[in-house]
């Protein structure tokens, strides 16, 4: 174990707030994850026709007035709810705090192509004359969009913008949060990611192009990672956002302390646009075990990002065996199954699926896996129905994207 | 479009770029301004709208011709008299 660090060291989450297609807060979202019960719904994007994809239905309406809606982005309005939501249950009240030292940090995929298509169709009803492109495209597309949208609505002045990560940008928000505290730039951070993909025909028809979009006759079935049959990606939107403090911070208020983050890493493949690496994987685990002070014994569940992809998931799972191998007590599963890929939230939000599990011990399954790929094999691979544990000090959780950006954030059970 | 029909087009194009004001008791000679909550970047939604659904284009300089309700139909109805 590592030496015990001063209070003032130790980042702790404090809040959550959060909408995924099968549930608007935790509570919600827990339920629907030991329920087995998918967020994955047929809908119909812009020149694609139906597709499959998580969509969130929570109440745009809570935090925002209908102008303020129909001025931003999906974006927004998804950081806006999350982080509303995040603030009241860290039972922060803001009139009382200096606004100003109050930070947003949001991973995200992308931003701006929903926008972008959205303006390009419009334009393209009228002869494609740019004088009926919208003057709210560019506070629409500058890439800070999302974390803005929050200061906004929130009166909060302190610095704010999101980190363009690809699908590792959930657990990116939450680090840099981290770092901020730990340079005391910031006494709070709201960090955690966001996502609209699905507002976007071109990254459905990007994956589809890649052969990597997950197609089924039954919506809910659809993205079943480490399955013999998967077939690809199902693009989801949805949010989440910690409440982050300085453990010296928390503890003067009074805060109801949920964990503490204890590892994290970020690395790069530095070997091709798309495909993964197992062997950067498994620095960046074993980088994120060594900030954390504990072996890979330690570790009670591991979050996969597997995305349900066929060149994917086999590497992620490649990487699990190399560090965990010889250390079979982890249990193993994945959030994406039961939300699909809700890219620059899907960090943060498989995070937060999971950390319920240090209060009830149970571990939520990874669906949809009915055949499992022997090269997907996993020790402890929690399969379809939730699992009951003895332990849970630590969590792992891995999130990984594009260009080889390689993410994993460990989570530990708080103790004072 | 007589001039009842171009003050409900009005309104109703108001309506859709501030939908949270009520627009019910607006007077026509008082500054649409001073009396909801529509700032420049709506403003340009109304001149937008007009573009859009009628084609008719208001140069920077007549935007002050838009300030009340009353003076948006008296600008406009020429312009939309025909539709």
């Amino acid at each position: 174990m590592a030496a015990r660090k001063p209070s003032e060291a130790r980042i702790v989450i404090t809040g959550v707030g959060l909408t995924a297609p099968n549930g608007n807060n935790p509570a919600e979202f827990r339920k629907s994850l030991l329920a087995g019960k998918s967020g994955i719904q047929k809908c119909n994007i812009r020149y694609m026709g139906e597709v499959l994809a998580g969509i969130c239905h929570f109440d745009t309406l809570k935090y925002q007035k209908k102008k303020e809606l129909r001025r931003g982005t999906r974006a927004g309005s998804i950081a806006i709810y999350c982080a509303q939501e995040a603030i009241a249950d860290a039972k922060l009240d803001l009139a009382c705090l200096d606004k100003s030292r109050i930070g947003i940090y949001l991973g995200i995929t992308e931003h701006g192509t929903v926008e972008t298509e959205n303006e390009i169709y419009e334009i393209k009803q009228f002869d494609y004359n740019v004088k009926y492109w919208s003057h709210h495209h560019n506070p629409r597309v500058v890439a800070n969009n999302p974390a803005g949208e929050v200061t906004l609505n929130l009166g909060i002045t302190g610095p704010h913008y999101t980190l363009g990560a690809a699908c590792a940008g959930g657990n990116i928000g939450l680090i840099q949060g981290l770092q901020m505290l730990l340079l005391n730039e910031v006494n709070l951070a709201l960090s955690g990611g966001v996502s609209e993909s699905t507002g976007s025909f071109g990254i459905f028809a990007g994956f589809k192009s890649e052969g990597a979009l997950a197609s089924h006759p039954d919506p809910e079935k659809a993205c079943r990672p480490f399955d013999k049959d998967r077939n690809g990606v199902v693009v989801s939107e949805g949010g989440c956002i910690f409440v982050l403090e300085r453990l010296s911070d928390a503890l003067k208020r009074g805060a109801k302390i949920y964990n503490e983050i204890v590892g994290y890493a970020i690395n790069s493949d530095a070997t091709d646009f798309i495909f993964p690496n197992a062997e950067r994987q498994v620095e960046c685990i074993k980088l994120a075990l060594n900030k954390a002070g504990i072996s890979p014994e330690d570790i009670a569940i591991i979050n996969t990002h597997g995305t349900g992809t066929t060149e994917g998931d086999p590497v992620e799972c490649q990487a699990i065996r190399e560090v965990f191998g010889e250390y079979p007590h982890a249990y193993i599963n994945n959030t994406k199954s039961f939300i699909g890929h809700t890219m620059g939230a899907a960090g943060a939000l498989e995070l937060a699926g999971n950390l319920p599990s240090f209060e009830d011990y149970l571990v939520h399954p990874t669906i949809n896996l009915d055949h499992l790929d022997p090269e997907c094999h996993l020790n402890n691979l929690v399969i379809n129905e939730p699992k009951k544990i003895d332990k849970v000090d630590y969590i792992l959780n891995n999130s990984f994207g594009m260009l080889g950006i390689n993410s994993v954030v460990i989570i530990k059970r708080f103790e004072e | 479009m007589t001039k009842e029909q171009i003050k409900d087009t009005i309104l109703e194009i108001i309506a859709q770029i501030i939908p949270d004001e009520d627009l019910s008791n607006l007077k026509g000679d008082i500054p649409i301004r001073e009396q909801v909550e529509l700032d420049s970047m709506d403003f340009l939604d109304i001149i937008m709208e007009l573009r859009k659904r009628y084609g008719i284009e208001v140069p920077e300089d007549d935007y002050i011709q838009l300030a009340t309700l009353d003076s948006s139909v008296a600008y406009l109805e020429p312009r939309m008299r025909e539709l």
